[in-house]
């Protein structure tokens, strides 16, 4: 992790109607860093992760990704989601494409790149996710755990400079839970740079730098994870937190 | 059926019955490359396209295709001064074509359209998070989706079209309504078999037809 940054969001606010999702959000994203969002349902945390590639676009305040503010639509904003990997809660694999096909569906069509070496580094990829014996099959023919793990890999095809996960775990299986967890936790070790927004709050103790609690639309707290569970400074924080750990 | 025994009258019921494919043959592939078109146009991102495809929709679907066809020809031929070819029938075959052609691509559009909401949102997503552009989201992952959930719909449409291209019998071809027309004329003895065999060629091949396309949708159906 360096100390360049890597994902700037300033003043960041965004209304659904009159709900107020995102209520002046600063968050500053470091080159390799990992970021753990949690907070209670509907306080904003998707819509944070889902609006630094501007899949939600904001209403005011300004999010930079490596050194550019965000583009406005159109191809500098295609060329910017390309370097941004994004893995989604219902994974959202294209459905009639088979699993290979799923992860070099990116750099062939975006990038233009020849498919023999796509190929090559989706099976790699695929291999490393553990689905490479299942490259032919389609998305519905996988678990859902086996999906997300193609969806990181989708993501990974791009070598992308960060990844976001909107809550990756919650659309699984407990049993499933883990296998996807191990492939983000080699992530978090190789350097690469993470936004996760999770339920799990033993992923944010042992993979996270830091651990950023939303309540409200308010980023309301931020430190290292240790800090963060042993001494919640908030009030929201320690109750969120007394909910969920005392089972 | 003395009446199909005599080989000009088998000529008669023949050409009109080419004519009949050749319609829905041509009009079929125009309407589905409009339908397509139309389809994009109305969920594109830009109002002017937007409102394109839904005038077109609206106008073409709520006009009988009687009027179409007769605005093909007393319109586009006759005062526009439109024609294709010199030789009179393939011109009206032609005109006929247009007719079809901007008729059905408003039923083509509104089915695809309704097949563009049965792919989940996610999947769009998905696609423009790995930097696809808006027309690649489009042709690359949503059109093959919805086409493939609006087979069966198309198929209604094709079928629909076929009895339809009969109109062009209405500006002087010789399509199988004329035929018919024609044949009864002559042979007056010999009405309701003229009359069966008509109706039968167009079930023998609809019917199957179909069942082709219901056992293609199954077929193709994306697995979700």
């Amino acid at each position: 992790m360096s100390d360049e940054a890597l994902i700037v969001l300033d003043k960041v606010n965004k209304w659904f109607g009159p709900l107020h999702v995102l209520d002046d959000v600063n968050l500053t994203v470091a080159k390799g860093e990992v970021v753990v969002v949690i907070g209670p349902s509907g306080s904003g945390k998707s819509t944070l992760c889902r609006a630094i590639n501007r899949l939600e676009p904001i209403n005011d305040g300004t999010i930079i990704f490596d050194g550019k503010p965000l583009p406005a639509e159109g191809r500098p904003l295609a060329r910017l989601r390309s370097e941004v990997g994004m893995v989604f809660q219902s994974f959202n694999l294209f459905a009639h494409k088979t699993i290979l096909q799923n992860v070099m569906l990116g750099p062939l069509k975006v990038r233009k790149e020849k498919p023999a070496v796509v190929r090559e580094r989706a099976m790699a990829l695929l291999d490393r996710v553990g689905i490479g014996n299942q490259a032919d099959k389609y998305p519905a023919q996988l678990s859902g755990g086996q999906q997300q793990r193609v969806a990181i890999a989708r993501a990974l095809a791009m070598q992308p400079k960060a990844l976001l996960f909107d809550e990756p775990t919650s659309a699984l299986d407990p049993e499933m839970v883990g296998e996807v967890l191990d492939v983000m936790t080699s992530l978090a070790k190789e350097g690469m740079t993470m936004v996760v927004v999770t339920h799990e709050m033993g992923f944010a103790r042992h993979a996270a730098n830091r651990v950023v609690f939303m309540a409200d639309g308010q980023l309301v707290e931020s430190a290292p994870p240790a800090e963060f569970f042993a001494n919640p400074k908030s009030d929201r924080a320690r109750d969120f937190l007394s909910k969920i750990l005392t089972h | 059926m003395d009446v199909f025994s005599d080989p000009l009258n088998r000529d008669v019921y023949i050409t009109g019955f080419l004519w009949i494919l050749k319609l829905t043959l041509a009009g079929g592939a125009g309407a589905l490359v409009l339908g397509v078109v139309l389809a994009a146009m109305r969920v594109s991102p830009i109002p002017v396209l937007r409102g394109f495809g839904t005038a077109w929709v609206n106008i073409f679907r709520n006009t009988p295709l009687t009027l179409i066809i007769f605005f093909c020809y007393f319109g586009l031929f006759s005062t526009l001064g439109f024609s294709v070819v010199d030789d009179i029938d393939l011109n009206n075959f032609w005109l006929g074509t247009i007719g079809l052609s901007v008729y059905t691509a408003a039923f083509v559009c509104e089915a695809i359209r309704s097949g563009i909401n049965t792919v989940p949102a996610g999947q769009a997503e998905a696609a423009r998070a790995v930097g696809m552009t808006f027309l690649q989201t489009l042709t690359i992952i949503v059109l093959p989706q919805a086409g493939r959930a609006v087979i069966a719909p198309l198929g209604s449409i094709l079928i629909a079209l076929c009895k339809n291209s009969t109109i062009v019998g209405t500006i002087g071809l010789m399509e199988s309504s004329n035929a018919m027309k024609e044949l009864i004329n002559a042979n007056g003895n010999a009405v309701v078999p003229i009359f069966l065999v008509f109706a039968g060629t167009f079930a023998i091949v609809l019917i199957p037809t179909g069942y082709a396309f219901g056992w293609l949708a199954n077929r193709l159906a994306v697995k979700r």
